[in-house]
């Protein structure tokens, strides 16, 4: 998977997590719990969601590696490429 | 219904964490058995009907925004859109008289106005309350944290602390970060409840778990949980035998672990834990149905009434009642229902009425209803006349109605947290979901800890590692 569509599908969850969001001006190398109103069981909903939508399994001592949509990227895509 | 005799997981008990989680595993297409001991769900959400026409709620007092998040995510917007706010908090003790939305800037408004905090104190306090997680590490217990941030202010401390001693049992000596948490979720945006009560609410999950598949069994009382060469292979229900690959037990933390499974399955080191765990407290209410026809003046949506000259958390589950907090219920929470019903809700000690005879029992509880109107006349001259049902539960109603050691009414203090979550270490497949640790209690917190657990079982039931010797142990 590219940059392009690990964020594409990290919004998809987030805007179905936080419908209210604003997410055009995420900025990739802050922490996303600081530009949205995600709290930690929002969090937990991200990894949830990965795993039923991609089978992505994050382990919580992982749960640090999505902190940012930089970091993000690159965790998640070693484990999306198909 | 019928029964299988095999499913993925077995739920025992349906409170607001055991609901949540049976629906969430049967949304990720779990088979789901969901095993009850009463005949309503609900188990604290609970609800009951006397003659008169009056349907009283337990624990319906006011809940966090929060709640319809977690609602809109892990139930229905039917369930989300009947949230509604309750504006009105009113606390009347000789130090100070308010009332408040309890909102971050209503507040604010309060300390500055009415309690003379000066502004940048109290923004440095919500500031550093909404820093706490549950990963912070801090050993400051919520009495340092409130005397660091207003020093000999025992009116102030008394409008933060008293409240939440109310909301789920805890005291001073508890960690602040406990305080912190449950005390931010009320501040953004104040105190919510159902509008249809918690019959409606209840039903209304029924029909989801229903629409998702789970097995739903009222009256029944698990037996044994059972327990294979470290695993769980089944439960035992109404001496049948069920097969299944994990449990989910809702059911209180110690009779999950001493008499649902069993101490010889756990290790020493566990059980030395689980031996600390304490339980917050137990309560007394007084139910009281209003005459048909007659009206409650409508003043305050939840009141909190002490004649204490300090807060004091000793004196505040004290037998002798001098606190209590009243929620007022009226055919706006219930629409369609003509009547008001009024519940004061007093913090107990499981001692103070465990022991006593037949007797003594009967004539205290007729007591405890008497000091309730009593104290009730004080804000609403002449209500006496107008209850036409009146009644009292102690911590042995609740132990009864729950099963819960000590009759706990809210969980465990915050060292169960971590005996409930390390119980999956212990028995490969066993989980435990319900009121621990402070931060998990109350009816956000459970709904909220009955998916987290979830997701961890669900991990469980997916992962490669089972059927592996050892499984889950290794970790």
């Amino acid at each position: 998977m590219t940059r392009e569509e690990i964020i594409k599908l990290i919004f998809a969850i987030i805007a179905e997590i936080a419908p209210d969001e604003d997410l055009s001006h995420v900025a990739p190398d802050v922490p996303l719990r600081e530009q949205l109103d995600l709290d930690s069981m929002d969090f937990l909903d991200i990894v949830m969601e990965l795993r039923k939508r991609h089978g992505v399994e994050v382990p919580e001592a992982d749960y640090p590696e999505l902190v940012t949509l930089d970091k993000c990227v690159a965790y998640l895509g070693p484990k999306l490429k198909k | 219904m019928d029964l299988n005799t095999e499913y993925d997981v077995v739920v025992i008990g349906s409170g607001l964490a055991g609901l949540t989680g049976a629906n969430q595993l049967a949304k990720w297409g779990r088979r789901v058995l969901l095993l009850e001991q009463q005949p309503n769900l609900g188990g604290l959400a609970a609800w009951f009907r006397r003659r008169g026409g009056h349907v009283f709620d337990v624990s319906l007092h006011g809940f966090p925004f929060g709640m319809k998040k977690s609602c809109r995510k892990y139930w229905n917007q039917k369930i989300t859109d009947s949230i509604i706010q309750l504006s009105r908090i009113r606390l009347d003790n000789p130090q100070f008289n308010i009332t408040s939305s309890f909102e971050l800037g209503d507040l604010t408004r309060l300390l500055i106005e009415h309690f003379r905090v000066p502004p940048e104190m109290v923004d440095r306090f919500f500031r550093r309350l909404k820093e706490m997680e549950f990963y912070s590490e801090s050993s400051q217990t919520t009495r340092e944290l409130l005397e660091e941030s207003f020093p000999g202010r025992s009116d102030v401390h008394r409008l933060l602390m008293e409240p939440i001693t109310y909301a789920n049992g805890s005291t001073p000596e508890d960690p602040a970060i406990t305080f912190g948490i449950v005390f931010s979720n009320f501040l953004n945006r104040g105190v919510y409840t159902f509008q249809g009560g918690t019959d409606n609410l209840v039903r209304e999950m029924r029909l989801e778990l229903e629409n998702n598949g789970v097995h739903i069994r009222n009256r029944a009382r698990a037996e044994k949980i059972l327990v294979k060469q470290g695993k769980i292979a089944g439960i035992t229900v109404g001496g049948q035998e069920i097969r299944c690959r994990a449990v989910l037990s809702n059911a209180n933390l110690l009779h999950t672990i001493l008499n649902l499974v069993g101490k010889e399955y756990f290790s020493p080191s566990y059980l030395d834990l689980a031996g600390s765990v304490r339980m917050s407290g137990s309560s007394c209410q007084v139910y009281l149905g209003i005459r048909e026809g007659e009206e409650v003046p409508d003043f305050a949506d939840l009141l909190f009434t002490s004649t204490l000259p300090h807060y004091d958390p000793a004196a505040l589950s004290a037998k002798e009642v001098t606190s209590q907090s009243f929620s007022f219920y009226s055919p706006k929470i219930r629409p369609g229902h003509n009547r008001y019903t009024i519940v004061a809700s007093s913090n107990a000690r499981w001692d103070d009425w465990a022991h006593l005879s037949d007797e003594e029992y009967q004539a205290d509880k007729q007591r405890l209803i008497g000091k309730t109107i009593a104290n009730l006349e004080r804000y609403l001259p002449g209500i006496t006349d107008k209850i036409d049902h009146r009644e009292a539960a102690t911590p042995r109603t609740f132990a009864r109605y729950t099963g819960h050691l000590l009759g706990a009414s809210f969980g465990t203090k915050f060292e169960g947290l971590k005996v409930s979550q390390d119980i999956s270490r212990e028995i490969g497949g066993l989980f435990h979901t319900g009121s621990v640790g402070i931060i998990m209690s109350g009816w956000l917190g459970t709904v909220n800890y009955g998916v987290i657990v979830a997701h961890s079982l669900e991990v469980f039931l997916g992962s490669p590692s089972r059927g592996d010797q050892g499984g889950i142990h290794e970790i």
